[in-house]
């Protein structure tokens, strides 16, 4: 049979080109397909919001410094790594991730639930030198990040993500690049800013006053991470696929 | 030709007993040799095809309308997951069940259940706490050492609990607080006035009465909160100060530092990330370290 479909191909244009589509179309059914439904795999869960303008400039700088090289942001669902980290990943925590940092290698620990863990202040020493808080870490320092001031257009950031989807109104863009300094400045009126992206962490991240720094942003990202699911009312038995 | 092999270079070479056998056509002297794959090869193919479909029927597999085919077997790593926490919950309720209902002085009592919350709070301790406070405790600065017998806010084990499961300075309505002023920055003391206080405390954690001016500028200032000797109080969290015991450095300038912009170290609330047994274990590990108030 083999013999004649392939001589029967090579000198019947028409044969050909049927057996080519057929073979591709297949190809394109199993992995094109599964997009268009891709979002009833998604948990329906509380709480998941796009991030705040600072922490959008963290996780640029988490991508840009290559964070996801050595942490991953995805917690198993294995006894080990939920009593070490907590509640297992859902899809559903990533889907304002472009691209997710899911990672696939582990020379740090897991960060998908590292927010709210340790206090601002251990994070500035950490970035900046690992070893003066964990002595055994093998990170790299990241002192420029404390030098660095933070430069982001940030309604323009938010307006590109709004065309790709993201849930960002009309009014988070106009107050982008006023909650970009609200939120990591000592005391500023950040209510509105809580209204938009609750649960963001606020404050002084750096320590450096109402100097804002690439710093500010890096912590601010961490903070929030893992933080925006209320597991309270999560039903794992909705979720349990 | 140098020699006399000579390569015929239009066809007409002879296809030997081990050569492949060409298609049975040519054009322009070129045959196609027909090199089927090893038989070996292709049923291994069509069998993982095979598998991949089998696969795909009993096992979770493609995205549908309104959730994904699940698959005829039903499995689920997150159901397994839930089946693996129960029956490990289920192992150690022997030890953890009575912890639930008991306070931690009660679980001390127990020797039994001490030496399984020792072990336990060691290994939670290593995993959450031992990150600002040094693996066994030893602090750094800013970070409070818990080898010691010194507590800022409190150091019975009751104590301990109501620290880690409300944190130090978080959003917490219950977690302590306290603010120390800014006498430098805002105005309170002058220089003069801040190099005598430090001066002053400097001797008390010395043993030393200190100066008397230095003695009225800290009955003005800073016994309200660190007691009229330094003692320290634990409502405050205000750390003692008549002994070598620092926590932002003991030298005279740390001291003026923290008298003129004072730190106000942070502790996460731990309610929520720790079950209240974890706290209960975490709690009677770090008590023993500090030899126990």
């Amino acid at each position: 049979m083999s013999k004649f479909l392939h001589a029967k191909a090579e000198k019947n244009l028409l044969v050909l080109f049927l057996a080519t589509f057929v073979t591709v179309s297949i190809g394109g059914i199993v992995e094109v397909l599964p997009l268009f439904t891709i979002e009833s795999t998604i948990e329906k869960v509380e709480g998941v919001r796009p991030y705040s303008p600072l922490e959008l400039a963290g996780r640029n700088i988490y991508v840009r410094e290559g964070c996801y090289l050595c942490h991953s942001q995805m917690i198993r669902p294995f006894r080990d790594e939920t009593e070490r980290y907590g509640h297992y990943s859902l899809a559903a925590e990533s889907i304002y991730d472009r691209p997710f940092q899911w990672g696939s290698k582990r020379t740090g620990p897991d960060l998908a639930r590292v927010g709210g863990k340790y206090s601002n202040d251990w994070h500035v020493r950490h970035l900046i030198d690992p070893r003066s808080v964990v002595p055994e870490s093998v990170m790299p320092g990241y002192p420029h990040l404390a030098t660095t001031p933070l430069k982001m257009d940030a309604a323009a950031h938010l307006d590109t993500l709004k065309t790709l989807g993201d849930p960002y109104s009309d009014e988070m863009i106009a107050n982008a690049q006023a909650d970009l300094a609200a939120q990591a400045t000592p005391d500023a009126d950040t209510d509105g800013l809580l209204k938009r992206y609750p649960k963001a962490a606020v404050g002084d991240f750096d320590g450096q006053g109402d100097r804002l720094t690439e710093l500010d942003a890096l912590i601010s990202y961490l903070q929030i991470l893992g933080r925006m699911v209320d597991f309270t009312k999560f039903d794992p038995g909705q979720a349990d696929r | 030709m140098a020699d006399e092999t000579h390569y015929d270079t239009h066809g007409e070479s002879k296809p030997s007993a081990d050569s492949p056998k060409t298609m049975g056509h040519e054009w322009d002297g070129i045959a196609e040799f027909n090199n089927p794959l090893p038989r070996w090869w292709v049923i291994v193919f069509m069998v993982c095809i095979a598998w991949a479909l089998v696969f795909a029927v009993v096992m979770p597999s493609f995205p549908a309308a309104h959730r994904f085919f699940g698959g005829m077997l039903g499995y689920s790593s997150r159901a397994d997951l839930r089946a693996n926490i129960a029956e490990t919950a289920n192992a150690r309720s022997q030890w953890l069940e009575p912890m639930k209902s008991l306070s931690a002085p009660a679980i001390v009592a127990n020797p039994e259940l001490l030496q399984v919350a020792m072990r336990g709070g060691e290994v939670i301790f290593k995993e959450n706490c031992a990150a600002c406070h040094g693996v066994g405790g030893t602090g750094s600065k800013g970070y409070p050492a818990l080898v010691d017998d010194e507590w800022l806010w409190g150091g019975t084990l009751p104590e301990i609990v109501q620290t880690i499961t409300h944190g130090v300075r978080t959003e917490d309505p219950a977690a302590h607080a306290s603010l120390m002023p800014a006498f430098g920055r805002d105005g309170l003391l002058d220089r003069a006035q801040m190099n005598t206080l430090a001066d002053y405390v400097m001797a008390i954690s010395d043993g030393k009465p200190g100066a008397a001016q230095g003695h009225d500028l800290f009955e003005a200032n800073c016994a309200v909160c660190h007691g009229p000797k330094g003692e320290g109080t634990k409502e405050n969290g205000a750390p003692a100060l008549n002994n070598q015991i620092w926590l932002y450095g003991g030298d005279r300038a740390n001291i003026i530092t923290q008298i003129n912009t004072p730190r106000h170290g942070v502790m996460p609330t731990w309610q929520g990330r720790l079950t209240d047994v974890d706290i209960k274990q975490v709690a009677i590990y770090v008590h023993s370290l500090g030899g126990g108030k």
